[in-house]
């Protein structure tokens, strides 16, 4: 990758988590799910798929099924900086004339599917997969999931029958981020050896830091990487990237910030000050 | 006391009890300091949770199971049925943020078949309360008794002091002789602001409105339905629940049964609600007590002058 290109995705990046700041006022987001996976959604609209304003509909395109659902808001600013959705709209976040919310609306242009029950896209993509090889047609299908969705016995059910029918078109990228809502997932239901779990349900599986554009774009290079397994990308992330004061942390998952607040988080981003919060540490929903 | 404390409590006194959760930990954020190996999380695995909590019954314990709503409810259902269903055990299912409860989440997170699909179980019954106080006074009698039970939990601090609760008794809050409201959960309060606006400003002299929060829908207290129509010109069904399979179902199920009819406005959700702050999503969808007066006069007008009454 060029140093032009890497500058240029690195400045989209920053712009859609300048946007993700934006929506975590006013009855918030699930920020820290947002922000972990920001690099991987980007890069994938950027350079990865085949799909953009003039092809969304078209059955040529690749789909990308947003399986965690909670990250929404890092799809959404993604969606406005590449010309999908007018960016305004972002300020209409929860405002019930237009139809952004805290989970994927498949009414939002370029959203391929609703999510928020976790546990569902890898199955919905998987179909998708499979109707692509019966047509014989070479689109790429790649799902984010989260990592604590990973408990969700669908997922394994999926990659099961996946495997059965060599969905080697099929991607499953996992934001590795290491929390589930309130709790680190070693804590609860551990995960690891993650990489062995894949490979012994005979995925091909690659492990890669998801907040580094060069080693997203090597691992995606690859694909696919047999003729007959689907795809595995483990991408370690933080959850809460680009905001030390709320990086890793189990209490913030969903925020709703201040407008001062977001203001100082907003310097933060950018290297600035530490923001000073004061919002309550937590909010379940 | 709160949900969490009364669980507390409950759970201190009696050994039987298992907390169960899906992570879902809002209602029960302090119950692993506090409860310690009766405190069970099973992570993001509702189906999982369920035959465990089943397992659990077939032991003897009561296991409270926790869960957002429509997970629980919808994603589990199979389980349900046929885990705690067929074998009827006494799993107490705690379904948070139903209805319109879910703001701004969006239609994955909103439950409003619930009541239709747990109703639809032969055994499991089905609670309804309208704010904290109310949920509070009804789950002593529904965690004591032996049945399965769905509760549509709503811990939101409400305006009104309720009665002691009374199994499969409904809650007259006020008899009406022109309309009558039947509604259960979060709705209440808006009802009740109805209710002032139509007898204040109803247009209609001296228009008597009653309010029955009806607490239990499975079983339904009957006796209340029938007692409403055949006191109150019509009747007002105030629900956020699709209208097939909830308390409108119930009433005409309830009537057809005893033989009557009546005039019966339905004022519930034909489709996935809009999200949005709680507030907006309620305008949006006309659920306010402006809203609900409006509609509630206009029908009754039309009835009244239908029926030679005005």
């Amino acid at each position: 990758m060029t140093q032009n290109k890497l500058a240029s995705l690195q400045s989209t990046a920053l712009k859609v988590r300048e946007h993700i700041i934006g929506m975590s006022t006013g009855g918030g987001c699930f920020i820290g799910a947002s922000l972990s996976c920001v690099e991987l959604v980007v890069y994938l609209y950027s350079e990865f798929l085949n799909v953009d304003v003039d092809n969304i509909k078209s059955p040529d395109r690749d789909y990308l099924f947003l399986s965690k659902g909670h990250d929404v808001p890092a799809l959404y600013s993604t969606l406005g900086e590449l010309g999908f959705i007018d960016l305004a709209r972002l300020k209409n976040h929860l405002l019930t004339n237009d139809s952004i919310y805290w989970h994927p609306n498949r009414n939002v242009a370029g959203v391929e599917f609703h999510s928020g029950s976790l546990g569902h896209l890898p199955s919905v993509a998987a179909g998708v997969a499979l109707d692509c090889k019966l047509k014989g047609e070479p689109n790429q299908i790649v799902v984010i999931t989260g990592d604590g969705e990973l408990n969700e016995g669908t997922v394994w059910e999926t990659i099961l029958v996946a495997n059965a029918y060599k969905l080697n078109n099929l991607t499953i990228i996992v934001d590795r981020n290491q929390f589930q809502a309130n709790i680190r997932t070693e804590d609860l239901i551990p995960l690891e050896p993650l990489v062995d779990k894949f490979k012994a349900f005979g995925c091909e599986v690659q492990r890669i830091n998801g907040h580094d554009f060069t080693a997203i774009h090597n691992a995606l290079k690859g694909i696919p990487y047999s003729d007959n397994k689907v795809n595995v990308i483990i991408a370690d992330t933080v959850r809460g990237r680009g905001l030390p004061s709320i990086e890793a942390r189990a209490d913030r998952w969903f925020c709703t910030f201040t407008e001062d607040e977001t203001k100082q988080l907003l310097e933060e981003l950018h290297g600035h000050a530490y923001a000073i919060i004061e919002s309550e540490t937590l909010i379940v929903r | 006391m709160g949900y969490e404390e009364l669980l507390l409590q409950t759970a201190q006194d009696d050994e039987r009890i298992i907390v169960m959760t899906a992570e879902n930990r809002a209602l029960v954020r302090n119950m692993p300091k506090n409860l310690g190996s009766r405190f069970i999380d099973t992570g993001i695995t509702e189906q999982t949770m369920i035959g465990m909590a089943a397992g659990f019954a077939l032991r003897g314990r009561v296991p409270v199971v926790h869960a957002l709503a429509p997970f629980l409810t919808m994603r589990a259902f199979e389980f349900i049925r046929t885990d705690v269903g067929i074998a009827h055990l006494p799993v107490k299912l705690s379904g948070f943020i139903p209805g319109f409860l879910s703001d701004g989440n969006g239609p994955t997170h909103q439950a409003i078949e619930d009541v239709s699909i747990m109703r639809g179980i032969p055994g499991m019954e089905v609670y309804c309360p309208a704010d904290e106080d109310d949920l509070v006074k009804m789950l002593p009698a529904i965690w004591a008794n032996p049945n399965p039970a769905y509760v549509r939990i709503n811990h939101k601090k409400g305006n009104y002091t309720h009665a002691p609760f009374e199994p499969g008794k409904a809650e007259v809050i006020t008899q009406g002789k022109h309309i009558t409201f039947l509604v259960y959960g979060m709705l209440l309060d808006n009802v009740l602001a109805a209710q002032k606006i139509l007898e204040a400003d109803g247009g209609v002299e001296g228009l008597s409105v009653g309010v029955v929060n009806m607490r239990t829908l499975k079983p339904v207290d009957e006796e209340v339905i029938i007692n409403c129509v055949r006191n109150s010109e019509v009747l007002v069904v105030v629900e956020d629940h699709f209208a097939t399979g909830g308390l409108y179902t119930i009433v005409a199920e309830t009537l057809l049964k005893h033989k009557l009819t009546a005039s019966v406005l339905s004022l519930a959700l034909n489709k996935w609600f809009k999200p949005g702050m709680l507030n907006e999503v309620l305008a949006f969808e006309g659920f306010t007590a402006e809203k609900i007066a409006h509609k509630t006069r206009a029908f009754y007008s039309n009835e009244a002058a239908g029926n030679g009454v005005l």
